[in-house]
């Protein structure tokens, strides 16, 4: 296990657990973020800034202060 | 009369569908939390007149936002006899959970999957059989922005509309126990999406647009191309018309008030005419303005904008929202304002609507053009111009910083990125007209009132020279000479500050009566009274100084903290004063 914010740019992983508070939970899920969903983080931004990560069909960006409160399992070690 | 509303989640369509089948024109962005408050509007659906409300979109009926609270008020104050279930069919996967709280509200409902034209472009097909089946729910695939499966929508609406009454919606099933599992369970059944999806345009742009580097620059090359266009289209045009409202007004005005009383033709002409039509000249300018702000929010770089600089925006204590809503000021201030309202956190909502007024509005726009025209040399005007937008950026910077410890927050930031999209020509001028309308609206409101004024004002008591130091206009700029000389602002150009705080436009209508003058001589007049100097003070003066009446209002009635809006009043002029200053005195001393 990992946490989100972590990953490699490019990498695949599956959200395994969501430490946010309910609130943001709920905003999480509601942009697709859920247990068993695979996620990809597409670029991390210059200086610290946020993640744009892709879940299905949707782009997001989130800070990578709550991007390390998302957990995934190991990125498949194949992937390139 | 019946009553539905369109529910969805952000950035689903519902304005756009709205307008196709209302015919109103509400406004549409590729960005989520373009309408954050209701829109009505009533239309004859089969044989049922029925009223047709717009909702601002929500991610959760149980949400914590001012913009979901909107929603849940309405819902829970008036009753409604269908809710339109507005979807993303590209991105229903999602977008679905919404549905599965809404159907426990106990209120009919007809599920849209709109955006069809996008679905079918990445393979997403809805089995829209099978969801009836599973859901019990009737369900329509259509395409709001082009038109697709809107009518046979509307015909089934119309028919269901004979069978329902109106009811309160129910929270009481509302509980987000187990929405995930549902929502897995109906999106395997109802949605088939390819494993793989097809590399998109939008990857292939970000690509340069979100570049670390690249980014940044191709920012601030557009928004100098944007201003440049204004500019170096919009003068001409401007001069054009002014030259054209002068025709009219010795051909044909000034023979027709011939047999009144000097002082009622004075009113009539020198007041009326001259101060409503060398605003009005600036319309057309306008218009070409909010076409290519259309351009800006329709395409999906809003977003971007809030991708790029939120690292930066973070440190002052805001997110990338609050420099999108910065940007939609550019526009008019009073929606982004209330644009805030998707923000969770009051006290970073605070900050960012602290920031807003400082936001070069179109209305302000038109006094640089009038002044960057008529005071500095052509090449250097479009310059001067880009300056201002980037002191009001700063601005905004330099108090977010200063207050960023008075208005701490800590608010989680996540934010779709929509897919870059291009707006019709439909759209772009529909957003011509509406700016138009409300040009003509606060015309007949504030224009004509203040010119009026400003004449009386320039003109009384009775017998005295128009607008000399004996006029009332005159006293009145004495007075506060103390507080403006070191400025560099002269006793005449003060009744124009003071007429800007009801609404910018006003100011150059002001001017015009002031000096006397038609619109193509007014340049000219401006010219011999200041130097670049002080037209340099003046013009960071009148982009800080006060927000404008309509601002004032809507911060009084989003923040309803009378201590606030104060604070809002009170810094900006305080900032505007201390520029303006340091401008005036250093360019005096360049000079020399
Ligand atoms: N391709 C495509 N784009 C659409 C369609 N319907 C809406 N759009 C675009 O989607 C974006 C959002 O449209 P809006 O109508 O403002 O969405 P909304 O649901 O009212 O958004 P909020 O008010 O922010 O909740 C705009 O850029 C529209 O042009 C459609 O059927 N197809
Ligand atoms: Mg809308």
């Amino acid at each position: 296990m990992c946490a989100l914010s972590e990953l490699q740019t490019g990498q695949d992983a599956t959200v395994v657990g969501l430490r946010a508070d309910h609130d943001f939970v709920q905003r999480l899920h509601a942009l697709g973020v859920r247990i068993g969903r695979s996620v990809r983080i597409i670029r991390r931004g210059a200086l610290n800034g946020p993640l744009q990560l892709r879940i299905g069909t949707t782009d997001i960006m989130l800070r990578r202060t709550e991007a390390a409160l998302i957990d995934t399992t190991e990125p498949a070690t194949a992937q390139t | 009369m019946k009553r539905i509303a369109l529910l969805g989640m952000p950035n689903c369509g519902k304005s756009s569908l709205f307008n196709r089948v209302t015919g109103a024109s509400a406004r549409i962005g590729n960005w989520p939390g373009i309408t954050v408050d209701l829109m009505r509007a009533r239309i004859l659906l089969g044989s049922h007149m029925v009223e047709v409300v717009d909702l601002p979109g929500i991610y959760d009926l149980n949400g914590y936002t001012e913009d979901e609270q909107v929603v849940r008020d309405f819902l829970c104050a008036q009753p409604v006899d269908l809710l339109i279930m507005v979807i993303n069919a590209a991105q229903a996967e999602r977008q679905l959970r919404l549905f599965l709280q809404a159907r426990t509200l106990g209120v009919p409902i007809v599920v849209l999957f709109n955006m069809a034209d996008e679905a079918r472009r990445l393979g997403i097909n809805i089995d829209r059989d099978a969801f009836t089946e599973h859901t019990g729910f009737s369900a329509h695939s259509i395409s709001a922005k082009f038109g697709d499966g809107v009518p046979q929508a509307l015909a089934q609406i119309g028919h269901m509309l004979g069978n329902t009454v109106p009811s309160m919606p129910s929270f009481d099933a509302l509980a987000d126990a187990d929405l995930e599992h549902a929502l897995d369970q109906l999106a395997h059944q109802s949605i088939d999406t390819p494993v793989t999806l097809s590399a998109r345009h939008t990857d292939r742009i970000d690509r340069a647009a979100l570049h670390p580097v690249l980014g940044p620059v191709l920012f601030i090359a557009a928004m100098a191309l944007v201003f440049n266009a204004v500019f170096l289209l919009g003068a001409p045009l401007q001069e054009g018309i002014g030259a054209a409202f002068d025709w009219l007004r010795s051909a044909a005005l000034v023979p027709l008030l011939a047999p009144l009383p000097a002082w009622a033709s004075g009113f009539l002409i020198e007041g009326i005419y001259n101060g409503v039509s060398t605003v009005a000249t600036f319309v057309p300018l306008i218009v070409l303005f909010f076409f290519l702000m259309a351009l800006v929010e329709d395409s999906g770089y809003l977003s971007r904008a809030a991708f790029l600089m939120d690292a930066f925006m973070s440190r002052l204590g805001l997110d990338g929202r609050s420099f999108v809503m910065l940007v939609m000021g550019f526009g008019c201030n009073v929606p982004a304002l209330m644009g805030t309202r998707i923000m969770r956190a009051r006290p970073l909502r605070l900050l960012t609507m602290l920031t807003i007024p400082l936001s070069l509005c179109s209305a302000r726009l038109q006094v640089f053009l009038f002044i960057g025209a008529a005071i500095f040399p052509a090449v250097w005007a479009p310059w001067a111009l880009l300056s201002l937008y980037l002191f009001s950026i700063a601005a905004a910077v330099l108090t977010a910083w200063l207050f960023r410890k008075k208005f701490a927050s800590r608010e989680p930031f996540a934010l779709e990125l929509p897919p870059y999209r291009l707006p019709t020509a439909r759209h772009v001028l529909l957003r011509g007209w509406h700016e138009v309308r409300h040009f003509v609206h606060r015309a007949s409101r504030f224009i004509v009132a203040g010119v009026a004024l400003v004449w009386l004002l320039t003109h009384l008591p009775v017998g005295v020279d128009a607008a000399s130091t004996a006029s009332w206009a005159g006293q009145i700029g004495s007075w506060l000479q103390p507080l403006l000389s070191p400025i560099g602002i002269d006793a005449q150009l003060t009744l124009a500050l003071l007429f800007g705080f009801v609404a910018k436009e006003v100011m150059i209508g002001a001017m015009a009566v002031i000096f006397g003058q038609e619109t193509s001589a007014l340049g000219d007049t401006l010219a011999q009274h200041m130097n670049i100097a002080q037209a340099y003070s003046f013009m960071l003066f009148t982009l800080l100084y006060t927000p404008c009446l309509s601002t004032l209002a809507t911060l009084q009635s989003e923040s309803r903290d009378w201590r606030f809006t104060t604070l809002a009043v009170a810094w900006p002029l305080a900032l505007a004063w201390g520029v303006a200053w340091l401008a005036y005195t250093g360019l005096s001393a360049l000079a020399h």
